[in-house]
Parts: structure tokens; sequence; C-alpha cells
């Protein structure tokens, strides 16, 4: 159930020109209402934007006397480049937990079914934060594909955090300055070729690299799951307006039934 | 270039040491006390607890907010818009995000009267609320089926919307054209065994032909303003922002059109009207009132703020208590013009 909650800034660090790692102490949102990556906060921007802006989670863990959530977010207009003005100390009017992150079965569920599982996780740009706690939590053996713009853009301590933590880690520039030269999917395609065993694919990125991850993850008929983006208002699923088309005609919510959807029930050609 | 100024140090600032107040606190500004404030209103028959009701479209049907605030904190709540069939909507980009407000074309996606009356009234009902449904048709007969199936099952009004922009077939049809609008108002009234209300469109050249038209047919109360149709473009892809390409405005940018037209209906027609357009706090929602409204919607400012109607109420009854009102009530129609 989502909260209202203030958040204090404890971290404002800038990783490039128009990305920024935020960490928020925010409440117990973590301990008590379960906020874990994947999900997003809806952050009010300042008295000069109308709407929140929903801002996806990386990382998440408890704390006294609060628990902590990092965020890692690009400048893309108005109301994140607002928030990329905070400072230390600052406070934050925050909606959440909203959204549902990736299913992944409980251990206590089932461990055995969650022992088989072979999780590939494939993240593009600024879609790469919210894989980082599936990276470390998945079952051993986990392999990351990772795809930025530029070697700038593979910042070292997003990028570390998925070498240290995945068995292997795929890197991929789409101008081939840093590891594979082209867009993620062609090294999904070329792993999943190799290797039988995957059981699962995790994906977050923009929406042309997750539909040719879809589209690999069908050829090999492999289960995928996406994280996709709309447009927002309300953020907790009552306005309707962050709609995405499914393939059986349906209409879901990003904010309320998503973000993270099976990719094969999306309608990747509206 | 200026030149610095000096100024001599004033020994009764600063003593704190931090150079800018002394270590004095100051008593936070007290809320007036608004227990002995009326804070109920009558719209078409229908006593509500307080002024403020959820506009429709806004606020689902109450799950949501339900999550921030107990539901039955408000005088009512306008659920989604209905339509006879489910319907799916509108492809997205549903909504653009404009100066102090934002176009929506969602479509009156909506899972259809039965759905509602089987799935969402009885939640509703478990809340001390009063429900209003809002209703859509194609034909003026959805009109007439819809309000017995809802008056059948207990909901406490219907507003019947004659002006939902972004569909194509009726829709604003009906809004625009008195003749219109009075015979889906005069279906309505006979198929209806609980008050109607008629929400008006802003989007006519004079909203007071519509509004004494829908009252001559027989309406009990009026709502307005519905959003009012607008357009944005991304200037580098030369693409309308929404797939429908033009959207309905709503948020604080339509407060002043939809004070101006509470204010023109009020004069124009004898009905109770509930106002909405852009209240956000509780000086907006008097405007309204004083413009003439009995009640007044809060919507798009939710978004921003979950407890912004709640906000609205409490604010209203605090503005009573500075005028020396004993009931909110009393702003209606209170203002007064040069």
């Amino acid at each position: 159930m989502a909260i209202r909650q203030i958040c204090t800034v404890v971290e404002m660090t800038q990783l490039d020109a128009v990305t920024w790692w935020m960490v928020l102490e925010a409440g117990k949102l973590v301990e008590q209402h379960g906020l874990r990556g994947g999900q997003f906060l809806h952050i009010k921007c300042g008295d000069g934007q109308l709407l929140r802006r929903p801002i996806s989670v990386a990382i998440t863990q408890w704390d006294d006397p609060e628990d902590l959530a990092t965020l890692i977010f690009e400048v893309r207009g108005e109301g994140t480049r607002w928030l990329s003005q905070r400072k230390v100390g600052d406070k934050l009017d925050v909606l959440g937990p909203l959204g549902n992150g990736f299913y992944v079965p409980e251990i206590e569920e089932d461990y055995a079914e969650v022992e088989e599982r072979h999780y590939l996780l494939v993240g593009g740009g600024i879609g790469v934060p919210p894989l980082i706690m599936y990276g470390w939590s998945l079952p051993w053996p986990r392999t990351a594909v990772l795809g930025f713009r530029t070697k700038e853009k593979a910042f070292p301590n997003l990028v570390n955090r998925f070498e240290e933590a995945c068995e292997k880690t795929y890197l991929c520039t789409d101008d081939g300055s840093l590891g594979r030269h082209g867009f993620v999917d062609g090294q999904v395609r070329e792993i999943l070729a190799k290797d039988n065993s995957f059981t699962d694919i995790l994906a977050c990125g923009p929406k042309p690299m997750l539909k040719s991850v879809a589209a690999a993850a069908a050829q090999f008929g492999i289960p995928c799951q996406v994280s996709m983006e709309e447009r927002m208002a309300c953020g907790v699923g009552a306005c309707l307006c962050c709609a995405i088309q499914m393939k059986d005609g349906t209409i879901k919510h990003v904010c309320k039934d998503g973000p993270v959807f099976n990719a094969e029930e999306v309608d990747w050609d509206a | 270039m200026r030149e610095k100024q000096f100024f001599p140090p004033d020994p009764t600032i600063g003593q704190a040491g931090n150079g800018c107040a002394p270590e004095k606190v100051f008593p936070a500004l007290e809320k007036p006390d608004i227990s002995h404030i009326d804070q109920s209103v009558e719209l078409a028959g229908v006593t509500l607890k307080n002024p403020v009701v959820a506009a429709s479209g806004t606020f689902g049907f109450g799950r949501e907010y339900g999550q921030f605030f107990d539901l039955s904190e408000l005088g009512a709540i306008c659920c989604k818009g209905l339509t006879l069939y489910p319907r799916e909507g509108n492809p997205p980009p549903r909504i653009a995000e404009t100066p102090m407000g934002m176009l929506n074309s969602v479509g009156l996606q909506n899972p259809g009267v039965d759905a509602f009356i089987a799935d969402e009234l009885p939640f509703l009902r478990r809340n001390d609320v009063k429900v209003i449904a809002n209703i859509s048709g194609n034909t003026p007969e959805e009109y007439g089926v819809m309000c017995e199936k809802l008056s059948a099952a207990g909901v406490d009004m219907i507003e019947v919307n004659i002006s939902c922009p972004n569909v194509k077939a009726g829709g604003l049809a009906y809004g625009t054209r008195p003749e219109l609008a009075a015979e889906v108002t005069t279906l309505a009234k006979s198929h209806a065994a609980v008050p109607v209300m008629v929400k008006l469109s802003p989007n006519v050249t004079d909203i007071t032909e519509i509004a004494r038209a829908v009252a001559d047919a027989g309406a009990d109360a009026l709502s307005l303003i519905n959003t009012l149709r607008g357009m944005r473009i991304d200037v580098n892809t030369r693409r309308p922002i929404l797939k429908m390409n033009t959207g309905g405005l709503s948020g604080p940018a339509v407060l002043p059109v939809a004070v101006r037209m509470v204010w023109e209906v009020s004069n124009a027609v004898d009905l109770p009207i509930l106002g909405m357009g852009g209240v956000s706090k509780a000086g907006d929602a008097a405007q309204l009132m004083l413009a003439g409204a009995s009640a007044v919607a809060v919507g798009t400012a939710l978004f921003a703020d979950p407890y912004a109607p709640l906000k609205v109420r409490d604010g209203l009854a605090e503005i009573a208590v500075k005028q020396g009102l004993s009931a909110v009530r009393e702003l209606t129609g209170g203002v007064r013009p040069w």
C-alpha cells in the first residue's frame, strides 16, 4: 500500500552532465512497505510543476533511523532538472511504493524452483539502475547484459555493481567505445544461442530496446519481463493516463499493473 | 557597478551566532478552530457532509486514493465516467503536461455500468460518503438505460456527462447543442429515480444557453466545467503529444474560466451548481462558491497532492471562521460584482 512520505536527501552525486545518483532517507518505506528495486517513487518536483515525476528505485536498504532508497535519474525536463538541483538535507514529498517490480519467486515459496532458475538481466542506459538489486539477489549464477550509448555513459560505480554480483557481465555500446559494438539484443541472441540454460530474462530500458529483447526472448522461447515507461499523472491507478496496449486488445496501466509486464503480452507494434 | 554597502551591526540580530536570527522560538501560526462551523451543503436535495467532491475521472472508483485517506472524509465521490458497455479508451499517449495544467485524452476507459454495479459500488457503499455515478451514452436511449440500472443499484445521484471532449461518437455534440442537451436530460430524468445533475462543457460560445435548455428539461443540478479542449505539439518531432492530437485541459490554468462560467450560469438558472475546474486550494473553492456553486469538486489537484480535497475542505471552514460565518454554505453566491 502506498503512502505519502517526506524524504530527506542524504546523498547527491552527479555522474555526468545529466545523470544523478540520489539517496533518500525514506522513513520505513522499505521495512514496512516493502519498497524494492524496479518499483517507483512519485516525487513532487517543486511548485512550478503540476504533476509528480515517477522515478525508478535502484537500491533499497533497511536502515536506522530511516530506510534508504537510491534513485539514479537523468534530467529530461523541468521536473527532473528541479530534482537534480536538490541538496543534501532538502526534503522531498514522495508517494510510494508504487508499481510492481520484477516478479521473482520468493525462496521461502519454493526453494527448488528458485534454485533451478537461471536469470539474464538486460539493461539499457538509464534502465540499468532498476536492475541493480536483482543483480545481487537472484539465484546464482546470473548474467547481465548492459548497454550504453558511449563508454562515458557506462558509469563505473554502476557497472561495477553488476561485475561484482553477476557471474558474467557483458557490456555493449552504441558507438563501440566500450565492450561490444551494437545494441544489447545482438549480445542477448549470442548468449542465448550458446547457452540454453536460461529460464528468465528481466529487461529495463528504452522501448525500442525492450521490443528487440522481447523478440530475441520469443525466438528462444524464454519468458521475458520488461519494465515499461509511459507519461503518467496520478501514479496510483486512478486517472488511467499511463496506458499501454496489450496484444489481446486490452489496455493496462504502467503505474498500477506495471511498470513490469510479461513481454509476450505487450503489443509492441502499437 | 554598485558600491558595497556596510551597515553597522544590529546588536539584536545574530546573537545565536548564525548571523541571522536571535535564539527565539516563534509559535507556529495557530489554525483557527473550525469545530463549530457547519460544513454540510445541499445539492439537488442530497445532503453532503461537506462541500468537497472528488471529480469524475480523477478518482477512479475510490480504491486508489482510499489508500491515503478515509473516503468518508469527503462530501461525495463522482465516479469515473461510465458507459453502457466496457470501453478500452484511447491509444496512448493520453496525457501531456502544460503550464499549470494537463491535457488528457483517456477516452472514457471504463468497465461498463454493470461491472461498476457488481464490483465497485459495494466497495464505495462501505464508506459513509455520497456516491455520484457519472454516465456517458452514445445515444439518448443509452443514458436512459444507465439511469435505470444505477437508480436501482442505489447511487445517490447521477451526473450526466454530455460533454466529454475525448470521444468521437456523441460526446461533445450533446453538450454543445441546446436541443440535444435537453433531449438527453429529459430522457435521463424520466428513467432516473435519483437526482440528475448535468455536466456542462465549457467548449461553447454561451454556456448559459445550454444551461437554460438543460434546466428547462428538468435537471436537478448542474456541474461545470468539464475540460477545455487543448493541444500541445512536440516541436522536434512536430507531432502532437497526445495520440488523439487534442485533449481536455484541466488544472489550475482553467480556474478563472470555471469561476466565470459558474458565475454566468448561476445568474442564468435557478439550479444548484457543483463547481469545478482547477481547484487546488481552499481559496479556489471559495471563489467557485462565491460565484454561485453549492459544492466544489477537486480533480487534477489530487495528482499533485492526494490530500488536496481534505485541505480544501478544512480551508473552506477556516475561511468561514475568518469571515464570521456559521456555515460554509453561506459562501454560495456571495460574490459582490462591481
